[in-house]
């Protein structure tokens, strides 16, 4: 018979935050420069975007603070600028400073919309069809192959641009956020569906499956208490990639003039409105919400990159 | 191990054995006074190889014809486990020691055959149906590495099934019961917030066994729950699943494939061999006396110390596949006493005069 020491018990009963200090995870956070800078610049440009109201100096979508004859000033370091406007003003007088917060608020939460969107329906039924296998499976995978073979984009403009003849373009620009959301949540679900049953096929052979099945628990327990928790690290690392695809396709669609309308715009769209400009010389109106989108895609991929590496034990268990 | 509790063990084993062919003869419709825990009847269990419908699709001779392959893991199982006994089933690697474990804890659905449990069949229930059996029969596996979800924590796993099976219990009374199962198998309770991998494997089968504790079964199926530790783990796995036996008053089919166990632990053995049962007796009848050819190969190959019997016996040629039956009795192109009746004939379980039951031609012709 073992006989167990309370002492071995209390100084190994870690606490949360003790296992989180001793993880490989923070480890191999502290070693990387490229995530510290990306989660940097990610906690900033999300902090900006969530104080958008108090940080920027006017609100765009308030028509009583913009100013007409002030439009299509450059930013400061160009001749001609107005000091109240420090990346200059759009086309129609908007604050480009202003809009670009507030334009990064709306692609943000388009783009963590959409993703959980997408992980929703792709955890759920990645989780049936793998746990279930057998017919619900093929059909559920059938499914997935065919949404696969149209591209998001395809998708996206076919609903977008029938929703609009449908209910009119005011209708369209009331409800554009959520219909973007919902367009591309389900444009890329299959990518979650299948990088989680192809989890849920690895866990289900391991005997704790066969235990919590013994001690009757229902199928649908045994998925998202047991089965779940153990596929969250492939789940985590898409997650990221996905969340900057989804805001890439919004600022295309809203390029293609299918996504935010003028009025409340994103990063796409204010791309696409200062695109009529660029010929006049007001290159500022693209090219400032464009870096800012392109710098947003990357710091997340980067991070998606250092996630994957860190959460795929083949690269450090050996 | 003590003698003197092997040796109580084994007089009490006599008369259940006796009971067990009593009610064996006189046919599985009619029950006996001694009516056994579990019984099985003609089980079988067929896993297909051919995919799904279209890839069983061969083109042969000009015509399309549907071919299915299957395996066949366990083909016509007759066991009876009486109250209060260690059944122990051994046989070789893929003799479907495994798939009878789980095909009574119902994680597999037997193809044919049937299972009673204390006289109610219990294969064609759906899950909802199962939940009032779960309590009272629970399983251990084999890996203890595998078995406990590595995402809880102890707590949280030997909570899960008391909840389940005990809804109406105060969140305090679950505790108790958490700390009641855990001292038991010698885990200090207060270790409830550490995780299974935190655990050395002999800790986690312990754990595994509180889990299958925590709802008070009367019937344990343990799919060899010590093989996967080390040697001098096992010995303590061994008796503490016996102490929770006098204890608790437990039943247990015990899988294995360690004869030195099955002569430590069991009641009686059922020596299985390619899906059927070959032998079933006491285990001191068992290894005294084997009666089928199968059995006395298995018990002349256990080494021993004092190695006075050189006549070892060796089986001529390899299991065949489970994919292709031999026909007749399927020891028949391996049993040195083979004749044309083997081979055409299954032989069917008959009682011997020890108390144990032999499926073999031979032994009932008295060739044997």
């Amino acid at each position: 018979m073992t006989t167990t020491t309370p002492t071995v018990a209390s100084s190994s009963t870690a606490s949360r935050w003790e296992r989180f200090r001793d993880s490989y995870l923070l480890y191999s956070f502290k070693r990387d420069l490229i995530a510290q800078l990306s989660l940097a610049v990610f906690i900033v440009m999300v902090a900006c975007a969530v104080l958008a109201p108090w940080l920027a100096p006017m609100n765009p979508y308030d028509l009583a603070q913009i100013d007409i004859l002030a439009s299509e000033l450059p930013p400061f370091w160009v001749d001609g600028s107005d000091p109240a406007y420090v990346m200059g003003t759009d086309a129609q007088g908007r604050d480009l400073l202003s809009t670009i917060l507030y334009g990064l608020r709306v692609s943000l939460i388009i783009g963590f919309g959409a993703v959980a969107m997408q992980a929703t329906l792709g955890v759920c039924f990645g989780l049936l069809a793998g746990y279930l296998g057998g017919r619900v499976d093929a059909f559920l995978m059938r499914l997935a192959d065919i949404q696969l073979s149209f591209s998001t984009l395809m998708v996206a403009i076919v609903v977008g641009a029938l929703f609009k003849a449908i209910f009119g373009g005011a209708t369209f620009s009331a409800y554009a956020v959520p219909l973007l959301v919902l367009i591309i949540g389900l444009a890329e679900w299959p990518q979650y569906a299948r990088t989680v049953r192809a989890s849920v096929l690895a866990e289900k052979g391991k005997e704790y499956v066969d235990a919590a099945r013994v001690m009757g628990l229902r199928s649908r327990r045994i998925m998202f208490r047991h089965i779940l928790p153990n596929t969250l690290s492939p789940i985590f690392v898409i997650s990221t990639v996905q969340v900057a695809n989804a805001i890439i396709s919004e600022a295309a669609l809203s390029f293609l003039g299918l996504g935010m309308p003028e009025t409340q715009p994103s990063l796409g769209s204010l791309i696409k409105s200062g695109f009529d400009y660029i010929q006049s010389g007001s290159w500022w109106i693209t090219l400032i919400p464009g870096l800012v989108l392109v710098v947003l895609v990357l710091v997340i991929n980067l991070l998606g990159d250092w996630l994957r590496d860190v959460l795929n034990p083949r690269l450090y268990k050996g | 191990m003590t003698t003197a509790s092997l040796s109580t063990a084994g007089s009490s084993k006599g008369s259940s054995a006796a009971a067990s062919t009593a009610s064996m003869d006189s046919g599985a419709a009619v029950p006996e006074a001694a009516e056994p825990l579990l019984s099985i009847r003609g089980l079988e269990k067929r896993f297909s190889l051919s995919g799904d419908f279209l890839e069983q699709l061969k083109f042969k001779g000009g015509k399309l014809v549907r071919e299915q392959k299957h395996v066949h893991a366990i083909n016509g199982v007759d066991l009876d486990i009486q109250r209060g006994e260690a059944l122990c089933v051994v046989g070789e690697s893929g003799c479907g020691k495994s798939t009878v474990a789980r095909t009574v804890m119902g994680l597999i659905h037997p193809s044919a055959g049937e299972i009673r449990y204390d006289g109610e069949r219990i294969d064609d229930r759906s899950t909802k149906e199962l939940l009032p059996f779960r309590r009272r029969m629970q399983m251990i596996f084999q890996n203890p590495y595998a078995s406990l979800n590595p995402r809880m924590t102890i707590q949280q796993t030997l909570e899960e099934p008391i909840r389940l099976h005990h809804p109406d219990w105060s969140p305090a009374q679950v505790k108790d019961k958490v700390a009641e199962v855990m001292n038991a198998v010698g885990i200090a309770s207060d270790w409830g917030g550490r995780y299974g991998h935190e655990f050395s494997g002999g800790q986690r089968q312990r754990i595994a066994i509180a889990r299958a504790l925590a709802v008070d079964p009367e019937f344990i199926v343990a799919d060899e729950p010590i093989s996967a530790l080390d040697v001098s783990i096992q010995a303590q796995v061994l008796n503490l699943l016996m102490e929770a036996q006098q204890q608790r008053n437990l039943t247990y089919l015990f899988i294995t494939h360690d004869l030195a166990v099955v002569e430590h632990f069991g009641t009686r053995v059922a020596v299985m061999y390619l899906g059927r049962v070959c032998e079933v007796a006491p285990t001191a009848t068992l290894f005294a006396t084997p009666r089928h050819p199968y059995t006395q190969a298995l018990m002349s190959a256990i080494p021993r110390l004092e190695d006075d019997r050189p006549q070892h016996i060796r089986l001529e040629g390899e299991v065949p596949t489970p994919v292709k039956l031999p026909s007749g009795c399927v020891f028949h192109g391996r049993c040195p006493h083979a004749n044309a009746r083997c081979r055409d004939e299954v032989p069917a379980l008959i009682a011997t005069d020890e108390g144990g039951q032999v499926a073999c031609h031979g032994v009932e012709e008295g060739r044997i």
